[in-house]
């Protein structure tokens, strides 16, 4: 009897998903924000296992969409355990004064094709920068899948100073990619 | 049953070019491991990797030369237990300096520290990332090259003895400059 009434029942959920158009329930076990250093021309990917994400989208009015992303830097996983206590030093995050980097976004706009850019300020060890975040976004299960990578200047926050700062070693440029999987928001959703 | 009289130009310049990556990468391997991260730790990893992976190709140049020469025989003379013993290392070190710097290979795949020859040329990673691999590879790396390190010096030790105290030509295969001296 249950299982007939779930029958029934089932299109008519996926049908109100569907017809969803905002997301903003974001799926922390389905979504990461990983990292591309290069180290003497070496690419070292890594992560932070800990973020909390606020987003609300609807790819039909991007313009109206937020985003707020706090990354727990205590959570990296630079790719080894020498790392991992390198880059929580002074030299790096300094983790013990900043703990944590946070990026606001301030606008959304559409490039087409399923295509956003957002543009925002990205703050890290205290000092904020503006940056510029391309980003994709498609539907999937009922879910929207946010997929994108910033380029971080680590120079430009004093991310590996003294005698860190040498390019030639780890490169100024270190990608930042992260995937978001929304769900629809409730209010949609009913 | 007699082979050629010395070795080539080509075996010797590549036997040589081996033992001088032999000599510049062993040390460094020991001094660097013991730093504490920094950037000079990090060239340093790259400069040995990179002076592993041109032995290794000298290597194999040097396998497949083996493969289609025959190198020069023993000098006659000899015990028969020098002869059994200089096979026996001459093939050895063969299977070392083929497995010391793939073990170094595979422990950076393994450690998720591809190699990216001379920093530009990035070779494929051998084995997936795994951490508890990398450290037990790392280990492997270390006694490999210990055995390496004994052999080497057996290896040189004979020569030396072959040369300083047999007087015999042994030597000069390998350093054809020695042969314009007269014999002692």
């Amino acid at each position: 009897m249950k299982r007939l009434v779930l029958v029934w029942i089932m299109p008519l959920l996926m049908v109100g998903t569907v017809s969803a158009t905002g997301f903003n329930v974001v799926q922390p076990d389905k979504s990461t924000i990983n990292f591309v250093s290069k180290q003497m021309g070496v690419p070292v990917e890594g992560r932070f296992r800990k973020f909390a994400v606020q987003i609300s989208f609807d790819p039909s009015k991007p313009e109206a969409g937020k985003a707020q992303i706090e990354i727990d830097l205590a959570s990296i996983d630079a790719g080894s355990s020498d790392a991992n206590s390198e880059v929580k030093g002074k030299a790096w995050f300094n983790i013990g004064e900043f703990p944590g980097a946070r990026f606001v976004s301030g606008g959304i706009k559409s490039l087409g094709n399923g295509r956003y850019e957002a543009t925002g300020k990205m703050t890290i060890k205290g000092k904020t920068r503006d940056i510029v975040a391309p980003f994709s976004a498609k539907r999937g299960n009922g879910n929207l899948l946010i997929d994108g990578a910033i380029p971080i200047l680590r120079l430009r926050y004093g991310i590996g100073e003294g005698a860190w700062s040498d390019t030639g070693v780890v490169a100024d440029e270190v990608q930042l990619r992260f995937h978001f999987t929304l769900a629809a928001s409730p209010a949609a959703k009913k | 049953m007699n082979g050629p009289p010395a070795y080539t130009r080509l075996a010797i310049v590549l036997h040589w070019l081996v033992a001088l990556a032999i000599v510049c990468a062993f040390p460094l391997g020991m001094y660097m491991h013991e730093l504490p991260l920094s950037p000079n730790k990090l060239k340093l990893y790259s400069y040995h990797k990179w002076i592993g992976i041109s032995a290794l190709l000298l290597i194999g140049l040097r396998l497949a030369w083996r493969l289609g020469h025959r190198p020069p025989a023993l000098l006659p003379g000899m015990p028969r237990w020098q002869e059994i013993a200089a096979h026996a290392t001459h093939h050895s070190l063969y299977l070392l300096l083929l497995a010391v710097p793939l073990s170094g290979w595979l422990m950076s795949s393994a450690l998720g520290f591809s190699v990216v020859w001379f920093g530009v040329l990035p070779l494929p990673d051998l084995i997936d990332k795994n951490e508890q691999l990398g450290e037990l590879l790392k280990e492997v790396h270390e006694a490999l090259n210990f055995t390496m390190l004994a052999l080497i010096l057996i290896h040189a030790a004979a020569a030396i003895k072959h040369h300083f105290f047999d007087g015999d030509g042994t030597l000069a295969r390998m350093l054809p400059f020695l042969k314009q001296e007269p014999n002692r």
